[in-house]
């Protein structure tokens, strides 16, 4: 044992104690009484005394299979930090990492008790707080549950106290388990060893991995590792069975702070253990490191996000030594808006009951489906009576993947009625994000069409699975599928059940993904008081009614319809790909309900305006009836909205601005975009200029700034709305999400302006009180003249002649990145270059009008979009190509 | 103040005597043949000679030393004669001599080996993985001078990116020749981003350096002019202002480099005396990025480029049209003193 050799440990951690075991106190125990063990444990105790620095507690830190207490060393550091001093005391299991190696096979039980001997020892008292990784997990909850006394905080990664009654265990850990494998894999050889190291992405530095190998040189010091592996509990009938649950319903008492860091990259602890522990631990703090693995200690920081919570959420607690949760719920006050659905009750029950509310066009342009108001409330009442009856229930989670119209509408709000979680996951996020989110939503059930239940079974998306319609037994087999819709609405009208209460105004109602242009998608959670307050902001900022009739081609905004009181028309399209709605098919859908609104995405209507020819007269008719066309989900060009404005020459343009977590945030109109940019041209209005005018906040809602500094972060939590002054756009409203799912940190960076959302989007107001946007703030440049927001060079640039769309990304170091400009041409070029001289030229002069020096011009036959709206480049991308290019790489394609 | 400046008859060094002259100061030069400096004594002799470097720098109070062997041919033994010992030569001297501050004029490829740099600052010099015989001896004589800095002999390093302008025969001469002989390619497309510097920056920079040693003594600072641009780009510029035709064939850079080796080898046996068409160092010059970070250089410094890269080509084009015609001064000889950045 050479501590000196462990990249990352200072050997003045590395100790040896001798603990008497209790474990012979019990005939069944593995020693004899009077047995002593001895340990290896990572303690820092000795160097915060040398420092003179008294801690705050203690982490008392547990290693899965098969590792050491290596794995916590960068705990350790940040421990002994004077900026937050913990003890922290790592420990390596009997048999394992440099301890003793007992010849003893030492059961789940014997473990949770060889700590609490080792604890006694070295005197520790607390407050104490566990962490746990793998099979360490189980142990260190053993020992909180006993020693609850000094507890004050609980840390899990990657580990399971529980396996569902009919899952299989994990296939890795049943080969590990196999009679014909066990011994020669965990213990003969170092294959399991090796095959855990390479579960870390990225891969371990080879000093690293051979530090994680030191204690296990060979198959003597390996025992304890097929032992442990033995210990896994496969079924009930296992001698540790017993053990495991007794922690497991124990973890349900548990009320200390509680966090839980997880890489989902895991193919033994996946999102379903997971999910099974926040089931647990309800309170508990929740991050998902996207594309970190089991070994997510190595793969991702750990220890700032843990010294953050111990910060926040323990050593307040520890100081207080009461943690009052009802304060933290300070009773927020009554909005009185009423639920959601509120408006369809009312019709359904006024003399407008038997007016169409819902409706769905069909190929050839006539109604292929609707319902009345009363038949709407029907059926979502019967809905929610069935699903009820079929266990789903407040707080189930529903991932929904029905195409907009008539099913969605009803499934929607049954959910919604029964206080379910509607989980919405589109196609636009490419089948492998689509996978990836569901999989981290841990929907409870899967509602789904043919297509996508069939991409559920293949997955292996785990979740209940019911279809919409009916299907033939085979078929059900095959799709794994339990019960319809159909058939849940048959036996909730035959039910004469109530229905549950209706759900508190303040729990979880939906989760919805971002597009993922800026990494990977993000769950959204909004609350039931949330998504009425988005209504209620729609509907006074658009003036939408009761009376209003609106085509709904755009999926978020089309589902609030009857929650607006709105009849609703889904147009004939493939939502998931908006270039399908056609001129025609737009126009059938006005008229088949005389619609006064649409809404449809920008992709959408420039196919509307590629095919305005096939228009028959009772098309444009139905058109000109207009009074409001809404577009958004991406950038709205003024020209696109101009284009339009003769096809529905009575309407008002909009294009609102927002995003996921705030829909929307701002609106402005096509006379008020010609009107900023005569401000911007003029000059005349302080701040008008320099990014997109996307109007002033919406009814209800308030906006301002967090100011960049020369590192193109906004640090600072002050909110600013001084007219021109650049920064992170910060927005407050009753309709801003709740927070992120499962993303603890990403939830806590977004909060922390107490009282606002920090949407990621950078720009300034005017004196006018207009919101520009200038870019996103992961694509801010920090070129050494000073920091660069890309959208208004990118405006400049765009307006040349022959250019088409253009993206100013940075290359080089932070600090002092060269600005480059990609820009498509027309006509495109065949392939991504350096641009010819006299066009570089033109570029470089457009983009210093703007303020921008470029450094290089690249022209691309097309720039890299987002799948969902075909119109956000994805600049981060963008910026890793032409770095390559510059660098003297060969071109490709970005 | 008395400033001695070596090698002034070439590019740089003169503009930096003359940029000396105009300031005020009672200018010395120091090289093999005329300075042509106005207004600048001339003293005649070889940094290899001890006894002309011992009476050059005496009664001096700063020395810029830029005279080199530049060259990508010719023997090891002679660049590290007049590179390496002729800097130790003028060191010695100038501190047994009682002179106050020494500029030594360096390049950054004396810390590149080959690899492409993006916006890094002026790293360690390295002789042994610097890629040629100049790259290494220069590395090795400003590790010398950098070690010889010292309280009452203070001693910084600075080093010139590409230098071109006017009268240039390194970058700009050799593009033009080349192209009009329909040799010069554009390596991988010519994407690689190259920082340059303007003669006239470059030589501010230097004589900022020697008013500013409180600060940047037992420095290496890189100097260019901030404004990368792509390679291919940037010859097109110089093209444009020389009025012959750019480059418009395309070789991979790898190809280029292993070429430009060969060539190199063979033309260096044939025992001619003028530069070969491709060498590897052209070749990596012309296929990597080469941009720096020049935040530090410019605060240490309180200097910033007068002259844009625009403004650089636009009077570079005026000089051609003056000379009427690229070759009126087109001279030069491979191996004569004149400093040159990489």
């Amino acid at each position: 044992m050479v501590a000196a050799t462990w990249p990352g440990v200072d050997p003045a951690w590395s100790r040896e104690v001798d603990v008497p075991s209790t474990s012979g106190l019990d005939v069944s125990g593995p020693d004899r009484a009077g047995t002593r063990r001895r340990w290896h444990i990572l303690d820092n105790a000795a160097q915060l005394a040398e420092r003179g620095l008294t801690p705050a507690g203690t982490l008392l830190c547990v290693h899965g299979n098969p590792t050491w207490s290596y794995l916590w060393r960068t705990l350790l550091a940040a421990g002994t930090d004077p900026a937050h001093p913990w003890r922290v005391v790592a420990v390596d299991q009997l048999d394992m990492g440099f301890s003793e190696r007992t010849g003893t096979f030492r059961r789940l039980q014997d473990r949770i008790d060889d700590l609490g001997n080792l604890t006694d020892e070295l005197g520790l008292t607390g407050p104490v707080v566990t962490v746990g990784h793998d099979w360490g997990g189980v142990i260190s909850l053993g020992w909180a549950l006993a020693h609850q006394d000094r507890l004050a905080g609980v840390v899990l990664t990657n580990t399971a106290v529980h396996q569902p009654a009919g899952v299989p265990i994990p296939a890795a850990l049943r080969l590990a388990l196999h009679p014909a494998v066990h011994r020669w894999g965990t213990t003969t050889s170092d294959a399991f060893l090796r095959v855990t190291h390479a579960l870390a992405h990225p891969a371990l530095d080879p000093a690293v991995r051979a530090a994680f190998m030191a204690p296990y040189r060979n198959a003597r010091r390996r025992a304890g590792v097929g032992n442990f592996v033995a210990d896994i509990p496969a079924d009930a009938s296992h001698p540790s069975y017993p053990a495991l649950t007794a922690v497991a319903e124990g973890v349900r008492g548990l009320s200390v702070p509680a966090l839980m860091l997880w890489g989902p990259r895991d193919p033994i602890f996946s999102d379903r253990y997971l999910k099974d522990l926040v089931g647990r631990l309800p309170h508990a703090q929740v991050h998902r490191f996207e594309g970190a693995g089991h070994l997510v200690a190595e793969d991702r920081n750990i220890a700032d996000p843990i010294f953050t919570w111990l910060a926040e959420r323990v050593s307040d607690a520890i100081a207080a030594e009461t943690a009052s949760p009802a304060a933290a719920e300070a009773a927020a006050e009554a909005t009185g808006t009423g639920p959601l659905w509120a408006p369809l009750t009312v019709l359904a029950s006024g003399p407008d009951a038997d007016q169409t509310a819902v409706a769905e066009m069909a190929p050839h342009g006539g109604v292929s489906r609707s319902l009345s108001w009363r038949e709407l409330d029907r059926r979502v009442t019967d809905l929610a009576r069935g699903l009820s009856g079929a266990g789903v229930a407040a707080g189930t989670r529903v991932s929904l993947m029905v195409p907009p119209g008539v099913d969605l509408t009803v499934v929607l709000y049954a959910c919604l009625r029964v206080g379910a979680v509607v989980v919405v996951a589109d196609a636009g996020l490419g089948l492998r994000g689509l996978s990836r989110a569901v999989r981290g939503a841990t929907p409870d059930v899967l509602i789904g069409i043919d297509k996508a239940l069939a991409a559920a079974a293949a997955l292996g998306w785990e979740a209940r699975r019911f279809s919409v319609r009916e299907l033939p037994a085979a078929r059900r087999r095959i799709l794994g599928v339990e019960t319809s819709l159909e058939r849940l609405g048959d036996t909730g009208a035959a039910a004469d059940a109530d229905l549950p209460p209706v759900p508190a105004a303040d729990s979880p109602a939906a989760v919805l993904f971002t597009s993922g242009s800026t990494g990977p998608a993000k769950g959204v959670q909004y609350t039931h008081r949330q998504l009425a307050a988005m209504r209620d902001t729609l509907a006074a900022t658009l003036d939408l009614r009761p009376g209003t009739r609106l085509v709904a081609g755009f999926a978020p905004f089309a589902l609030l319809g009857p929650a607006l009181g709105a009849v609703s028309v889904t147009p004939d399209m493939d939502v998931t790909r908006p270039r399908t709605l056609t001129a025609r098919a737009l126009a059938a859908a006005a008229a088949a309900i005389g619609a006064t609104v649409v809404f449809a995405s920008p992709a959408a209507l420039r196919n509307v305006l590629a095919t305005r020819d096939t228009l028959t007269p009772e098309g444009r008719q139905a058109l000109d009836a207009v009074e409001l066309l809404l577009s958004a989900g991406a950038p709205v060009p003024r020209s696109l909205l101009e284009d339009l404005q003769d096809l529905v020459p009575a309407a008002e343009l909009h294009t609102p601005y927002g995003m996921t977590e705030a829909l929307p945030v701002t609106d402005i109109n096509l006379a008020q975009i010609r009107e900023a940019a005569a401000d911007a041209a003029a000059g005349t209005v302080p701040g008008a200029g320099n990014g997109i005018c996307v109007g002033r906040a919406v009814h209800g809602a308030e906006l301002a700034v967090a100011p960049l500094v020369a590192d193109g972060t906004a640090p600072g939590n002050r909110p600013v709305t001084d007219a021109g002054v650049t920064g992170e756009i910060l927005v407050r409203a009753a309709h801003v999400k709740d927070s992120y799912d499962r993303l603890w940190l990403t939830q806590r960076e977004s909060a922390r302006t107490a009282g606002w959302h920090r949407t990621g989007d950078v720009g300034h107001l005017d004196a006018a009180g207009r919101l520009w946007v200038e870019g996103r703030m992961a694509h801010v440049v920090t070129a050494p003249g000073g920091v660069v927001t890309p959208v208004g060079a990118e405006q400049a640039i765009e307006a040349l002649s022959g250019v088409g769309l253009a993206a100013v990304v940075g290359v080089g170091p932070a600090g002092t990145q060269a600005v480059a400009a990609v820009v498509e041409t027309v006509p495109a070029v065949r392939k991504a270059e350096p641009a010819e001289p006299g066009l570089a030229g033109r570029v470089r002069a457009a983009a210093r009008q703007a303020g921008v020096e470029v450094s290089a011009v690249l022209t691309v036959p097309a720039q890299p979009t987002d799948i969902r709206h075909n119109a956000k480049i994805d600049r981060t991308r963008l910026a890793r190509w032409a770095g390559s290019v510059l660098a003297g790489g060969r071109p490709g394609t970005p | 103040m008395r400033v001695l400046v070596t090698g002034a008859s070439g590019l740089l060094g003169g503009a930096v005597a003359r940029l000396l002259v105009e300031q005020g100061h009672e200018v010395t030069t120091f090289q093999r043949r005329p300075s042509g400096v106005p207004g600048a004594a001339d003293l005649h002799g070889s940094v290899t000679d001890d006894a002309a470097v011992r009476s050059a720098v005496a009664g001096m109070d700063g020395v810029i030393h830029l005279a080199a062997k530049v060259s990508f041919t010719g023997r090891p033994e002679d660049f590290d004669e007049v590179n390496i010992a002729g800097t130790a030569r003028l060191l010695a001297a100038a501190r047994d001599a009682g002179v106050r501050d020494l500029v030594f004029v360096s390049s950054p490829s004396v810390a590149n080996s080959g690899q492409a740099i993006a916006g890094l600052d002026a790293e360690p010099a390295d002789p042994a993985r610097a890629h040629g015989d100049y790259s290494r001896t220069k590395a090795a004589a400003e590790l010398l001078a950098l070690a010889a800095d010292a309280p009452g002999f203070r001693v910084t390093a600075v080093r010139p990116h590409i230098v071109w302008g006017p009268g240039d025969t390194q970058l700009v001469e050799r593009v033009l020749e080349r192209a009009a002989q329909g040799r010069l390619p554009l390596l991988d497309a010519g994407g690689a981003l190259i920082d340059t510097t303007y003669i006239d920056n470059a030589a501010a920079a230097i004589v900022a350096a020697l008013h500013r040693m409180d600060r940047v003594h037992g420095l290496a600072l890189v100097v260019s002019n901030g404004e990368p641009r792509p390679v291919g780009e940037l010859l097109a510029g110089i093209c444009a202002a020389g009025g012959v035709p750019a480059p418009a064939w395309s070789v991979p850079g790898r190809v280029a480099r292993a070429v430009g080796s060969l060539v190199e080898k063979a033309w260096l046996r044939s025992g001619r005396v003028e530069e070969p068409p491709m060498t590897r160092f052209l070749a990596e010059q012309l296929s990597t990025a080469h941009w720096f970070d020049q935040r530090r250089t410019r605060e240490l410094l309180d200097w910033t480029p007068a002259v844009s890269l625009d403004e650089g080509l636009a009077r570079l084009a005026a000089h051609y049209g003056a000379t009427s015609g690229r070759s009126a001064d087109a001279a030069g000889t491979p191996d004569r003193c004149a400093p040159s950045g990489s």
